[in-house]
């Protein structure tokens, strides 16, 4: 018989990821070193009654370092803010029924923007499952429509394996959150340890490889296009093709633009850039798209809140779809061209094939268009106001993109107004230093994420722009932060009102602004100082850039509270069931007031035929 | 348009209602649903007939594939399957009308499984069409309770290749 190891306390943390293998422990024990041979160094969560065992064992481990939240929901955006600063997979560890029911809208969170996660939740005894006992809640059925995978274990057999599994599902493919039920018996039940390195998964097997034949069709399109866009979104980030997509752009000067989530995908200093398109997007980038003859879909998915209403979106365009997962193409928007595959290695298929075929970029005319509507149509110019005093959102998002090290730094956001506004003016040149919730539109979910971002991270600045709502929503995340002296840089553009929703009851409403309007409590400085941090409020534009540089500098974290007007407006917009064509509010340089899309799209057509 | 879906899932506690939620959270009405073990007792076989234009059709298929607990999943349209049925029937039979019902039965090649004093019990197989003609003129006796099975569908063996 083989001679079998006992744990001991000196096994964990050194050595191999794999020092527990064969050793005999409790399941416990074993979900802790499933986690160690994972290469998991750092964990998010919050214990309970049924988690007593797994916290139990975790104090035992050297290897993994944990994160106390002071909700469920921020332990999960926190691991969620973790893989999206660093591509790895994000873990939460919380307790049974009302812990693992607060985990939901932070895997909702994560599943819509395709964020790989594991969630492992405590359960209660196998045999009081389905009874209604204390703290019992069936987190599996409750999650099933948000997770990518979820498991309920039932014997210490299975648990190895679906560690393995569950970590190759979430990071793979198009990455998502999964799910892991302990129940609590189970984790003292002993078992023999033994990781597996391989998973057997003949029902999951993504595909990577692009279709050749369908390469070979893009790149005919792409050669043949007058007048194409590259629009790209978070997919490409998880794939790491941002250099592919440079290559690509550069090789036939194809102007690219991005969604809320592709952010950072492409350089916004390169001159191809096109900046962030959609309802709240840049006018010239909404125009590209319009006129467009081609779309080359680079991992997006023609989200409502990029298209506007679809039947009127780019009608001349025909698409090219390059996505690895099968379903988002043709969901929304009909591809010519369907790519199925990693776009890494399409990207690159495609760019090969280009280069073989020394194929000429598009025409510069086409170019040209784009770069006169982007120096006419800016998102920022500096305005009357900001000589006054009242301190202007979008100056604040100017300066503070000015102040950061582009390539050092990660921008954090809540959601509302200020989200938009970092959107459209905060400038990223390389991927993973955009973090926002794109998909759920999450209040609450960019503070905790900032703090998973800086443990990511340790050595970039991370800074947290966030509204007044939204920073309420999981401001007790505040305490994790001091705790462990993450120096967390948040940034609340204060206008007491639920910002957003506060425009539309403008715009839509006639001005009946129900229940949006906030109090002037809590006073966030003094809230700042109640959790050790440092905290300021300003409210005079000549304190701006002063206050930034301190809220820079800071070596703990810091809380910078900067009064805006409830009246600020986020512009350009594209009322929601308008087309792109209909947006109004963009800055024109040629004229005081702004303009509307349409009025831009007569000048241009005005000029293309003075030039012909 | 009608599609019978058919699913060969894991066989493992909690795949039905992945299944299932998955078709209804995108907005299609399941109008039959039945599930059993294969020849492979780690599979089951999911048969479901949904309404669907192609489109969204196409959209539900590739929504079940990305479940991993789904391994293999099949259109089978009307004219490349078989499409069975079980129905049991409970008709009022008063003993004066009862043999007009097993009559009935009888040209449908159906089987009278319990006699009681005004009805009688009626086990039937087939497809649609055999089966609504028998439910029509079971109506004319009245029927007191109908319990089916839920269709079941395979591919016709001139399908393969």
């Amino acid at each position: 018989m083989e001679k079998k190891k006992i744990a001991t306390q000196t096994d964990a943390g050194f050595a191999s990821l794999r020092a527990k293998e064969g050793c005999i422990m409790d399941l416990a024990h074993a979900v802790i070193a499933s986690l160690e041979a994972e290469g998991v160094d750092l964990v998010f969560g919050y214990p309970g009654a049924q988690a007593l065992r797994l916290y139990d064992a975790l104090y035992d481990s050297c290897r993994i370092k944990h994160i106390l939240s002071r909700h469920e929901q921020g332990a999960v955006h926190e691991a969620d803010g973790y893989a999206r600063a660093s591509g790895k997979v994000g873990v939460a560890i919380v307790t049974s029924g009302p812990g693992a029911t607060n985990t939901v809208t932070g895997i909702a969170t994560a599943y819509m923007d395709s964020i790989p996660l594991v969630i492992i939740t405590g359960q209660v005894p196998r045999a009081v499952i389905g009874t209604d006992s204390f703290q019992e809640s069936d987190i599996v059925g409750i999650t099933m429509p948000i997770v990518k995978h979820s498991y309920l274990l039932q014997s210490t057999e299975e648990l190895t394996q679906t560690f393995r599994e569950a970590f190759h599902i979430a990071a793979t493919g198009r990455p998502g959150p999964v799910l892991i039920d302990v129940p609590s018996d189970l984790a003292a039940e002993e078992m023999v340890f033994h990781y597996p390195d391989t998973v057997k998964l003949p029902s999951y097997r993504p595909t990577y490889k692009g279709n050749i034949k369908q390469i070979k069709q893009a790149v005919n399109s792409i050669k043949q296009a007058d007048r194409p866009v590259l629009y790209v979104g978070g997919g490409l980030i998880s794939s790491g093709a941002t250099q592919e997509l440079r290559d690509l752009a550069e090789l036939m000067q194809i102007p690219v633009v991005t969604s809320l989530m592709g952010k950072g995908a492409f350089p916004a200093s390169h001159l191809l850039n096109m900046g962030p398109v959609g309802m709240h997007g840049s006018m010239y980038g909404n125009i590209l798209l319009t006129k467009s003859d081609l779309i080359v879909v680079c991992g997006a998915r023609f989200s409502d809140r990029v298209t506007g209403e679809i039947s009127k979106f780019a009608p001349n365009a025909s698409i090219i779809h390059i996505d690895i997962d099968p379903a988002e193409i043709g969901k929304v928007r009909e591809a010519q061209i369907p790519i199925v595959g990693d776009l890494k290695g399409v990207l690159s298929g495609i760019l090969i094939e280009l280069q073989k075929q020394k194929a000429k970029p598009v025409s510069s005319q086409w170019l040209e268009l784009a770069f006169a509507w982007k120096k006419r149509f800016p998102l920022y110019r500096e305005r009357d106001d900001e000589k006054s005093d009242e301190i202007v959102p979008e100056s604040v998002m100017f300066k503070l993109s000015h102040k950061l090290d582009p390539e050092n730094s990660i921008v954090v956001t809540e959601v509302g107004q200020h989200q938009m506004w970092a959107a459209q003016i905060i400038d990223r040149e390389v991927p993973r230093s955009f973090l926002s919730s794109g998909g759920l539109g999450t209040m609450g979910f960019g503070f905790p994420a900032s703090i998973g971002a800086a443990f990511a991270c340790p050595y970039k600045t991370v800074v947290c722009v966030a509204g007044d709502g939204s920073f309420q929503m999981n401001s007790q995340e505040m305490a994790t932060a001091a705790t462990h002296k993450i120096p967390v840089k948040v940034l609340i553009m204060d206008n007491r009102c639920l910002g957003m929703v506060h425009q539309w009851q403008e715009m839509f409403c006639g001005g009946r602004y129900s229940e949006t309007e906030l109090s002037d409590i809590p006073d966030f400085v003094k809230l700042a100082e109640a959790y050790s941090w440092r905290g300021e409020r300003i409210d005079k534009a000549a304190e701006l850039d002063a206050a930034l540089e301190r809220l820079l500098a800071s070596e703990g974290p810091y809380l910078l509270d900067i009064a805006i007007s409830p009246n600020q407006k986020v512009y350009p917009i594209v009322e929601p069931g308008k087309s792109l064509e209909e947006g109004v509010g963009a800055i024109d340089l040629d004229h005081e007031k702004s303009c509307s899309t349409k009025a831009a799209l007569s000048i241009s057509a005005q000029k293309e035929r003075e030039a012909n | 348009m009608r599609h019978i879906l058919s699913v060969l899932v894991e066989n493992k506690a909690g795949v039905l209602s992945r299944v299932t939620g998955l078709i209804s959270r995108r907005g299609f009405n399941i109008e039959s649903l039945t599930v059993g073990p294969t020849e492979d007792s780690r599979m089951s076989r999911l048969t479901a007939i949904v309404f669907a234009d192609d489109v969204a059709f196409e959209q539900i298929t590739k929504q079940l594939h990305k479940l991993i607990s789904v391994y293999k999943i099949t259109d089978l349209s009307k004219d490349t399957a078989i499409e069975r049925e079980l129905v049991l029937f409970k008709v009022n039979a008063t003993p004066d009308r009862r043999g007009e019902v097993i009559e009935i039965a009888n040209i449908f090649r159906a089987k009278i499984v319990d006699v009681g004093r005004n009805s009688l019990t009626i086990e039937a197989t087939g497809d649609e069409e055999k089966l609504k003609g028998m439910e029509d003129l079971f109506r004319t006796y009245g029927i007191k309770e109908i319990v089916r099975t839920g269709k079941i569908a395979m591919s016709r063996n001139s399908k393969e290749t």
